[in-house]
């Protein structure tokens, strides 16, 4: 009986195995012979020349951890160690050594007439006011960022590297805070001085006779000529620039990748050393390039004369305005009562 | 010297994230900061890999020549390094690293993220070897102990792999040999400018 019984299991076995064979027969056909596991593999090169960079999925929380390599950083590398020092340097030395060249030819630029004892009111406490705010920032903004591309060469090796990263800690947080009112200062800029800044015909003539500056005689301006005109729209314009792109960095991942902070930075800090460059000009015409100039930021008054010499579209402007009378006289030249 | 490299051979890893938690555990991690992390490209699709990342102690560091405090320093094992004292928070790392390797223990924080943090190879910092302000700042200095980074030491698959980069690229090669594929050492091409024959 245990005989037949296990010939029966058997048989059954052998039937099973049958069908299990014809089943699987079939599929076992569709496979290919071996699996090659690297068939359709991600490749390396093949994604960076794709898209740049590698990107997947990952299980932390930080998506940003999700890009694993992004090789633009070299460039980005190649244009903060090698291209903006140049350009930096070309610029800005540049500026001042063409300003102390012109200034050994031409020197100051006087007063022709002499000073006439009178004095017009030029810019109001107000703007005096928003001058000095986006100045002291400017400067204060320009020294501390110079000191992210130069520090480390011109700065670092003088102080030791623990006295300068203090340095240059305190000094970012000066660049990032003062962002705040120089931008401010900016903005009032643009909207208080617009009205005097639109291009308009005199340009062209005070351009084409270099300004009274390069030539000899003084071509007719209103209140703003094409030279300050200039300066006007380089402060709006890099101001904004700097701005935008400032605050892009400021604020990491608002807005941008890291490869949107690279460009950002990029022109942050090509557009700041032009600026500079640009700045350099404007303090040196300001101060000893041209007599009487810096009082009228300074007490906001200037000499009737220089007014004459210089805008005289404007002094007529301002004279049919407040009448020749209201013009104010310098204490030293009032007669003692 | 030796000059120290990490591998990750991409067609072992299989996505367990022990690297990851290895390193926050050993060095004790700042929160929100991951030194490592495993990326897993073509998720869920034919030829999906994952890539455990962290720095790569790149030859002529991107983020050592941005610096500019030159807080930076390459040990005598290539590993590199920085000093936190010295770290003004800037981001520039960040901006050359090709794989996103500093971090800082705050985003978006006005600018100001604090001392950068990322993978030290287990070999701390500037401080003395094995000290507790070298372990406060940096996390473990195994290194110094003759053990390798603890993330590929404690590899469940081995794919991870630290070490000298000769010896690593042999290993890898004789892998590939022996399997007959290979779908390279990520990232030697960006940090090393030089891949694995195989």
């Amino acid at each position: 009986m245990a005989m037949v019984c296990a010939r029966i299991r058997l048989c059954f076995a052998a039937i099973a195995l049958l069908i299990l064979a014809a089943v699987a027969a079939p599929l076992a056909a569709q496979q290919p012979n071996s699996v090659d596991p690297n068939g359709s593999a991600v490749q390396e090169q093949q994604l960076l020349q794709q898209f740049k960079r590698i990107q997947g999925l990952g299980t932390i929380p930080d998506t940003k951890s999700y890009t694993i390599e992004q090789p633009q950083g070299r460039e980005w590398r190649e244009y903060h160690q090698v291209y903006l020092p140049w350009i930096g340097t070309i610029a800005m030395l540049g500026m001042i050594v063409l300003l102390a060249i012109f200034f050994m030819v031409r020197g100051m630029v006087r007063i022709r007439s002499g000073r006439s004892g009178v004095n017009i009111v030029r810019f109001n406490a107000f703007e005096r006011f928003v001058h000095w705010m986006t100045a002291t920032c400017f400067i204060l903004m320009a020294l501390t960022g110079l000191n992210i591309t130069f520090g480390k060469v011109a700065l670092l090796p003088l102080i030791g590297p623990s006295a300068f990263s203090s340095w240059s800690l305190a000094a970012k947080y000066i660049h990032d805070y003062l962002s705040f009112p120089f931008t401010l200062g900016v903005i009032l800029i643009f909207f208080m001085w617009l009205g005097g800044n639109l291009p308009d015909r005199t340009d062209f003539n005070w351009l084409a006779k270099g300004g009274g500056i390069v030539g000899k005689d003084e071509p007719p301006a209103y209140r703003f000529n094409a030279g300050q005109k200039v300066i006007y729209w380089v402060v709006v314009l890099a101001g904004t620039a700097v701005a935008v792109t400032g605050y892009l960095l400021i604020f990491p991942f608002y807005g941008t990748g890291v490869g949107g902070m690279q460009l950002a930075q990029m022109i942050h800090g090509t557009v700041a050393v032009l600026f500079v460059a640009v700045m350099i000009a404007h303090v040196y015409i300001g101060t000893i390039g041209m007599e009487g100039a810096f009082e009228a930021m300074g007490s906001g008054t200037v000499d009737l004369n220089w007014a004459k010499e210089h805008h005289s579209l404007w002094l007529e402007e301002e004279r049919a305005r407040v009448g020749p009378n209201q013009m104010q006289r310098q204490p030293a030249a009032t007669p003692a009562e | 010297m030796a000059r120290m490299k990490f591998l990750c051979d991409a067609d072992r890893c299989i996505e367990c994230n022990a690297c990851v938690t290895a390193c926050k555990n050993e060095n004790e991690v700042p929160w929100g900061i991951n030194r490592r992390r495993v990326v897993t490209l073509n998720d869920g699709k034919p030829g999906e890999r994952s890539v455990s990342m962290a720095c790569m102690h790149c030859t002529d560091a991107p983020c050592a020549a941005v610096c500019p405090v030159n807080c930076f320093y390459t040990t005598a094992d290539a590993v590199v390094l920085h000093s936190k004292d010295l770290c003004i928070g800037c981001g520039y790392c960040f901006y050359a690293c090709p794989f996103g390797a500093p971090q800082y223990p705050r985003v978006g924080n006005f600018g100001s993220r604090g001392k950068m943090d990322k993978c030290t190879y287990c070999t701390g910092g500037p401080e003395p070897d094995n000290s507790a302000v070298q372990y406060a700042k940096y996390g473990a200095d195994r290194l110094s102990q003759g053990k390798l980074p603890l993330c590929a030491e404690m590899c469940s698959t081995k794919s991870l792999l630290a070490g000298d980069g000769d010896i690593i690229a042999q290993i890898y090669k004789d892998r590939v040999a022996k399997r007959g594929y290979g779908s390279g050492a990520w990232g030697w091409q960006t940090a090393y400018r030089e891949t694995i024959a195989t």
